[in-house]
């Protein structure tokens, strides 16, 4: 099922070539839908390539026909005419259910089925494919484990029993499950709220970096288009390809008055979105071990002048961000957990950076990598961001 | 009366075994159909709207006139009578099946179709595990109906409690006419009540715990 055929025209990603990639590419030539007793149609004649491996975001506003596009893809809808290409492979008049199991389907809150556990749910496709029992239930905890839900924890649970987020990550592992080269994602981050959606953004990317997959992901909110395309395609009425371009692109050079109305007047900002966390300068924290000697930690931190240490957990996750001076009077180092504690990913944007900032009301985050603690970033770094792309409109 | 009832314990018992077998058979044949009609029409609007009408209109014939009228074809005996209870067996069922199934969130049934399950599988998998607990509710609603509906089936010589009733007040003021009557509608009632619990166990072991209430 997992094929690794590369992109025959060779476009990978934003020219990284080094990037793994296991999906396929899709193409679209003259893409039609029509329905009874409408004048336009839906969709009209939509010719697209979306190469293997790459985040393609389709925006634009409701009801221009992006998601009857997204769901031509697997045929939820079936095109009046035009034929749709996965690779080289011509899947127009394929059998739909046949089609849909091996392209990843999610939906807002999942589409998790109420009635069924996490695992039950998330083996559904393999369970499809006949798969033994025993490979389903591995790949199960596998999936589990790359969405970031304990197994042990989740896997006889019911979707009710988990809060929104986790939902939706059980929604990507399940759409995972039979290791589908395509996925399709319809406003999956639509019904969280806003610092869920920029954790479950930042686990996409993560995942996306890790398995490479051809992702085609509709949304209405710019922002998140930029944050996590390789590619955007902004529509018009009637699915019209108004623009197909790099996220830097699209805000550098919108092609039409239309875009620029849509990409909204604060381009600027939204230069905070194409920046990631990773790429600006990070200070290095002192970091203390919950359980600690607290007053060794406090003579390490005055020694390196700093003001605030990181306390992280066993696994070397951030738990807390105390003061010297609140340290000091403990005699080890505590082991609270600080739900209010601000942290983002290298891969979160400088604008997810701020928000976390604002609703912490506090002046920096915590940035975690893939090995714990990056750094520790300010607001001055954002401030300064925002001047430079100030300056480089201007001049 | 305690004489009366120790007196034809056998008779009893045998008739209630009758009753009982008679209101089991029928709800779920009629629960079968039912589902199978809802299955049917819960779709297309045209046909919804029928079937809410005959389960609608279906209820108010009165059960005494619609065994009176399947005498003609069918004459005396359990043929009438397992027709008449089956009817208004699949009524409520009818109705309850149409409301669950069209209840079921349509994203989920996307999201199925969307994964690649059949029309044949979304439906056995995911809409009727749903409407399951809707579908239950109109069962025992039915069941308790039908209870009283199958002594009126011994008007057609049918089985069940119902001989007890009607010999009875077919001589009123006779000897044991009263205990006769009395002793055929308490055990319709015992019954009815029992049946409810064993149907809210039912309930409980064949809905999924991530839907129970």
């Amino acid at each position: 099922m997992s094929e690794t055929t590369a992109d025959p025209t060779g476009a990978t990603a934003a020219g990284d070539s080094s990037r793994r990639v296991s999906g396929v590419s899709i193409r679209l030539e003259g893409v039609t839908k029509r329905y009874p007793g409408q004048a336009a149609p839906a969709v009209d004649a939509v010719d697209l390539h979306i190469p293997a491996g790459e985040m393609v975001m389709f925006v634009g506003p409701s009801g221009c026909g992006k998601t009857t596009l997204l769901k031509m893809l697997n045929r939820l809808v079936e095109p009046t005419s035009g034929k749709i290409f996965l690779g080289d492979e011509d899947v127009t008049g394929q059998d739909a259910d046949a089609l849909r199991r091996r392209i990843g389907y999610v939906i807002q809150a999942g589409g998790l089925f109420p009635h069924m556990t996490v695992a039950t749910n998330v083996g559904l496709v393999p369970g499809m494919l006949k798969w033994d029992k025993r490979r389903i239930a591995a790949r199960v905890d596998d999936l589990l484990e790359l969405v970031g839900l304990d197994p042990e924890v989740y896997r006889d649970r019911y979707p009710r029993e988990l809060s929104g987020g986790q939902q939706q990550r059980v929604g990507v592992a399940r759409a995972l499950a039979a290791d589908p080269p395509v996925l399709l994602m319809d406003e999956p981050f639509g019904a969280v709220d806003p610092i869920t959606r920029q954790r479950l953004q930042d686990e996409l990317l993560r995942i996306q970096e890790e398995l490479g997959k051809t992702i085609v992901f509709v949304t209405h909110d710019f922002d998140e288009a930029v944050k996590l395309g390789d590619r955007i395609v902004v529509f018009d009425v009637g699915a019209r390809v108004v623009q197909y371009d790099t996220p830097e692109a699209i805000l550098a050079s919108p092609a039409e008055e239309y875009v620029t109305d849509f990409v909204g007047a604060g381009a600027t900002l939204k230069q905070l979105t194409l920046t990631r966390v990773g790429e600006v300068e990070l200070r290095t924290p002192q970091v203390a071990r919950a359980g600690e000697d607290a007053a060794d930690v406090v003579r390490r931190a005055s020694a390196a002048g700093e003001q605030y240490v990181v306390v992280v957990d066993r696994r070397g996750r951030p738990i807390s961000w105390p003061s010297v001076a609140e340290l000091s009077r403990a005699s080890t180092v505590p082991a609270t957990v600080d739900q209010r504690l601000p942290v983002v990913d290298l891969r979160s944007t400088l604008n997810d950076a701020l928000d976390t900032m604002l609703a912490a009301s506090q002046g920096g985050v915590v940035v975690t990598g893939r090995d714990g603690v990056a750094g520790v970033m300010v607001v001055e770094t954002v401030m300064a961001a925002i001047q430079r792309t100030r300056d480089e409109v201007q001049g | 009366m305690w004489e009366y009832v120790l007196d034809r314990r056998g008779q009893i018992a045998h008739q209630s075994l009758q009753h009982l077998s008679l209101v089991l058979q029928c709800v779920v044949l009629g629960t079968l159909l039912a589902v199978g009609l809802a299955v049917l029409v819960y779709r297309r609007p045209k046909a919804l709207a029928a079937a809410n009408a005959v389960s609608a209109v279906g209820l108010t014939i009165p059960s005494f006139a619609l065994l009176g009228l399947l005498l003609a074809p069918f004459g005396f005996g359990v043929t009438p009578a397992v027709i008449a209870v089956t009817f208004y067996a699949a009524l409520p069922v009818l109705r309850n099946a149409v409301v669950g199934l069209a209840g079921v969130d349509r994203s989920l049934v996307e999201s199925a179709r969307g994964i690649g399950m059949s029309r044949l599988a979304t439906l056995a998998r995911v809409e009727l595990p749903l409407a399951w607990p809707v579908v239950l509710a109109g069962i025992r609603v039915s069941t308790q109906m039908v209870m009283g509906i199958a002594a009126v089936a011994a008007y057609v010589l049918g089985p069940g409690l119902g001989s007890f009733i009607f010999s009875g007040l077919s001589r009123l003021g006779g000897a044991n006419a009263l205990n006769a009557t009395l002793v055929g509608t308490i055990a319709i009632v015992l019954l009815a009540l029992v049946l409810d619990v064993v149907l809210v166990l039912v309930g409980r072991l064949t809905t999924s715990r991530g839907i129970r209430v």
